[in-house]
């Protein structure tokens, strides 16, 4: 018979991701730059709100986006055509970013002389939230056609995010979704977490947001 | 749908384990996964069938689950009860103030491994 040895490990599996990640947002630190991390369903207007927050910003701050969807409706030109630069990440099918991805994905950018960068994350409210990708803030879309009830249904996205953006307000009035009990769903998982309505379409509620990110992106690299 | 990335995940430390020990290959892993971890065990061992037999040391690997059981803590009474059954809700007081104590754990307990042929160094 064989002999075999027992070795213990007792470590999550994520513990190399998260210290790679921590060791990402160090270098960030160093080198001015934020990471913002962005998620949401697929279709609840990632682009649209990306590019009105790039509208918003571009005279501010040096911006640059990294595009991680699998089978993107994102028109790359529309964002290159917003004035910044922007690559495409290859997930290899993968339905969420780790770490060591997002550092490739950093350096290919080249991010020394930026002042923040977007990651728009996969399309997917479940695997996401489970890597820390080395951000130093996460922001999640929430549209009006999804429904109020997604807090209770993706809990862990709600709990590691930072801002919750409710897009879509203009459909309001078509749908049965109801704000205020998105915001008590939300914050009874994470009491800390920023909510802002908005309409990527039309722009309203938009600046609210943006100027809560540019406050945040000074913070971070003053 | 994520249990092919965790798999990997596993591969990687386990690879890594396995390298420090000068194992020649690895017999087993063992995974804790908390009741409410998000992973569904039938689709990580599927994934994970797949995935070692593209490695060189872990191709005969089997994958041992052991489910930690999902334990909520209430604030409001400070008692404890099985989650899964009661969700956010303490069934003892029924106050909200909640939060999970165990149970979404995605850990590696252990591996076991045969020694090259120098033994551990």
């Amino acid at each position: 018979m064989e002999a075999y040895k027992v070795i213990e490990i007792k470590e999550s599996v994520f513990a190399d991701n998260d210290r790679e990640a921590d060791r990402i947002r160090a270098g960030l630190k160093g080198e001015k730059t934020f990471l913002l991390n962005l998620m949401s369903s697929p279709g609840a207007g990632k682009t649209t709100t990306l590019l009105r927050t790039i509208e918003a910003l571009r005279d501010d701050l040096r911006i640059g986006v990294m595009e991680a969807d699998i089978d993107s409706d994102v028109d790359a030109a529309a964002i290159a055509k917003a004035g910044v630069r922007s690559i495409q990440l290859h997930t290899g099918g993968m339905c969420h970013l780790d770490a060591g991805m997002t550092e490739q994905g950093l350096r290919e950018l080249g991010t020394s002389d930026l002042d923040l960068v977007v990651l728009e994350n996969v399309g997917n409210l479940v695997c996401p939230a489970e890597f820390d990708t080395g951000a130093v803030k996460n922001a999640m879309i929430l549209s009006v056609p999804e429904g109020h009830d997604k807090p209770l249904k993706y809990p862990l996205i709600f709990t590691v995010c930072d801002v919750l953006l409710i897009n879509k307000t203009d459909v309001l009035p078509y749908f049965d979704f109801d704000l205020e009990k998105v915001r008590e769903y939300a914050h009874m998982r994470n009491p800390r977490l920023q909510i802002f309505p908005i309409s990527a379409k039309t722009g309203e509620g938009v600046s609210a947001w943006t100027d809560w990110l540019r406050t945040q992106v000074r913070e971070w690299t003053k | 749908m994520h249990e092919l990335g965790i798999v990997f995940h596993v591969i990687d430390m386990v690879e890594k384990a396995a390298a420090e020990n000068n194992a020649e290959a690895v017999a087993s892993v063992t995974l804790e996964l908390g009741e409410v971890s998000g992973v569904i065990p039938h689709e990580l061992t599927g994934c994970w069938n797949w995935a070692v037999k593209k490695t060189e040391r872990m191709r005969e690997a089997a994958l041992v689950i052991e489910t930690i059981p999902a334990v909520t803590f209430c604030e409001g009474c400070g008692q404890t009860y099985p989650t899964v059954p009661q969700g956010k809700i303490c069934p003892h007081c029924g106050s909200e103030h909640t939060w999970l104590r165990q149970g979404n754990e995605i850990q590696v307990k252990e591996i076991a491994i045969k020694e090259g042929p120098y033994g551990s160094v």
